[in-house]
């Protein structure tokens, strides 16, 4: 694998549309829930072990070169709320662009075509990691580090918090990140034999209605 | 029970168009609008709708910061049926969107493309912005810049990536000059300094025809996208 490679496709810039999503966060704090850095981490931890795993172990699943369109039934099962579920196909189509062009290859060429309208971003992102050479840990870690990332930058927007504090924020959760990447990746392995009901399917009801809430307000910095 | 029904399950239903047209023919030329808040992009961009949409295929991105508030308007004033009109969403950062990450934009040019069939013109208004905020070469194959006499006479003179290398430069709102003591003439010098021989335009969209100059230059370029002649 390519070191360099993982950190080009885990970058904040990589190209892929997510800037423009706050992972949840906005909603969080219209509601009060999230004011601060305490309350950021909190939220960091929860949206990790719950979507973050989610995601990593469908990205890492992918990785492994299993049937991405039936990852992407998985990916399905595993998004109940409708709002989540057309941004991850979109993010997931946003990605697909950036990834052809920076990874061209036959497998992402295949999803693409099967999935014109975008598969799940887990599973794109997943398909780019084996095209970029990379390990089914590595787009678990991936998936775990964004499912953070993304929240802690909408953070710094929308709460004007201190960045540094924010980024120590991430750092903390290192252990975490780590671990869900670890967990994920063991899940994934065991697809091929066991099938995807193996993967981590954990959710968040919180998130799934807030997401639901946040697509319907007509004032927002963020698409989700 | 079948689940795996259109309605529900729409990306299995769906393809992609070809990157090509049936005909071999040019897709639509894609106009950046650009330029800082309240200068006028969304009245410019009305006003070209309804100048040119009886003779070209229209359809419009706008790029709104925290609200669709420019693509209501664009809907409200009926400048083109609402189908047409689509907004992105930019999370605070309308640069990001047109110039370092333009997935989201390209996403929506392409699938107006894909669903009114063959367009025209395509108009991606920016958010409104700083001086810095230009489009990249792979959303828009052309530029203009939106400036405007009220926010200060100096605009022109302090330059920036904007106001020197846009396709084509407006200033608008001339009909203000006199009330907010706009030197129009030391714009004007200012504007040749800074753009060489680049084309720029002092417009007034209050006045009866006041958008001509922009639809003028747009019929050009429109032009010469046809003929194959790049930029």
């Amino acid at each position: 694998m390519s070191r360099t490679a993982l950190l080009l496709l885990a970058d904040g810039r990589f190209p892929a549309g997510g800037h423009a999503h706050s992972g949840g966060m906005e909603a969080a704090v219209a509601s009060g829930c999230v004011h601060d850095t305490a309350g950021l981490e909190a939220f960091c931890r929860g949206r990790l072990h719950t979507a973050g795993l989610t995601a990593a172990g469908l990205a890492a699943a992918a990785a492994t070169g299993h049937d991405p369109l039936a990852l992407d039934e998985a990916a399905d099962t595993r998004t109940p709320a409708p709002a989540l579920r057309r941004i991850a196909r979109s993010l997931g189509r946003q990605l697909m662009r950036a990834a052809r062009v920076t990874w061209p290859g036959a497998e992402l060429d295949h999803l693409a075509r099967h999935r014109p309208q975008g598969a799940h971003q887990p599973i794109v992102l997943g398909v780019t990691a084996r095209a970029a050479g990379l390990s089914p840990l590595d787009a678990a870690h991936a998936a775990a580090y964004e499912s953070v990332g993304g929240p802690a930058t909408a953070a710094v927007r929308l709460l004007s918090l201190d960045p540094f504090e924010a980024t120590s924020v991430l750092a903390r959760l290192a252990g975490d990140c780590d671990a869900v990447a670890a967990a994920a990746a063991e899940a994934a392995e065991r697809v091929a034999a066991e099938g995807v009901t193996v993967l981590p399917a954990v959710s968040a009801p919180l998130l799934d209605i807030t997401g639901e809430q946040h697509a319907a307000r007509p004032v927002r910095l963020f698409a989700s | 029970m079948h689940l795996d029904h259109p309605l529900t399950m729409p990306h299995r239903y769906t393809h992609s168009a070809d990157p090509e047209r049936p005909d071999g023919s040019h897709r639509a030329l894609r106009i950046g609008f650009g330029g800082p808040v309240g200068s006028g992009k969304t009245a410019t961009v009305a006003a070209l709708c309804r100048t040119l949409r009886d003779r070209l295929s229209i359809a419009v991105v706008t790029n709104d910061i925290y609200t669709q508030e420019d693509a209501a308007f664009l809907r409200r004033e009926a400048v083109l049926p609402p189908e047409r009109i689509t907004a992105v969403e930019t999370g605070a950062c309308p640069h990001t969107a047109i110039r370092d990450d333009i997935s989201a934009n390209l996403e929506a040019v392409e699938q107006l493309e894909q669903d009114l069939g063959p367009l025209d013109l395509i108009l991606i208004e920016s958010g409104g912005d700083n001086l810095t905020a230009t489009f990249s070469r792979g959303l828009a194959d052309t530029q203009v810049f939106v400036i405007d006499v009220a926010s200060g006479d100096d605009i022109p003179r302090k330059g920036g990536p904007g106001i020197t290398t846009a396709d084509l430069l407006v200033v608008n709102k001339t009909d203000l000059a006199p009330y907010v003591g706009a030197d129009l003439d030391t714009m004007r010098a200012d504007t040749r300094r800074q753009r060489g021989d680049l084309p720029y335009a002092f417009t007034s969209l209050t006045a009866p025809d006041g958008i001509r100059p922009v639809t003028d230059w747009v019929t050009e370029r429109l032009a010469a996208w046809h003929a194959g002649v790049p930029r």
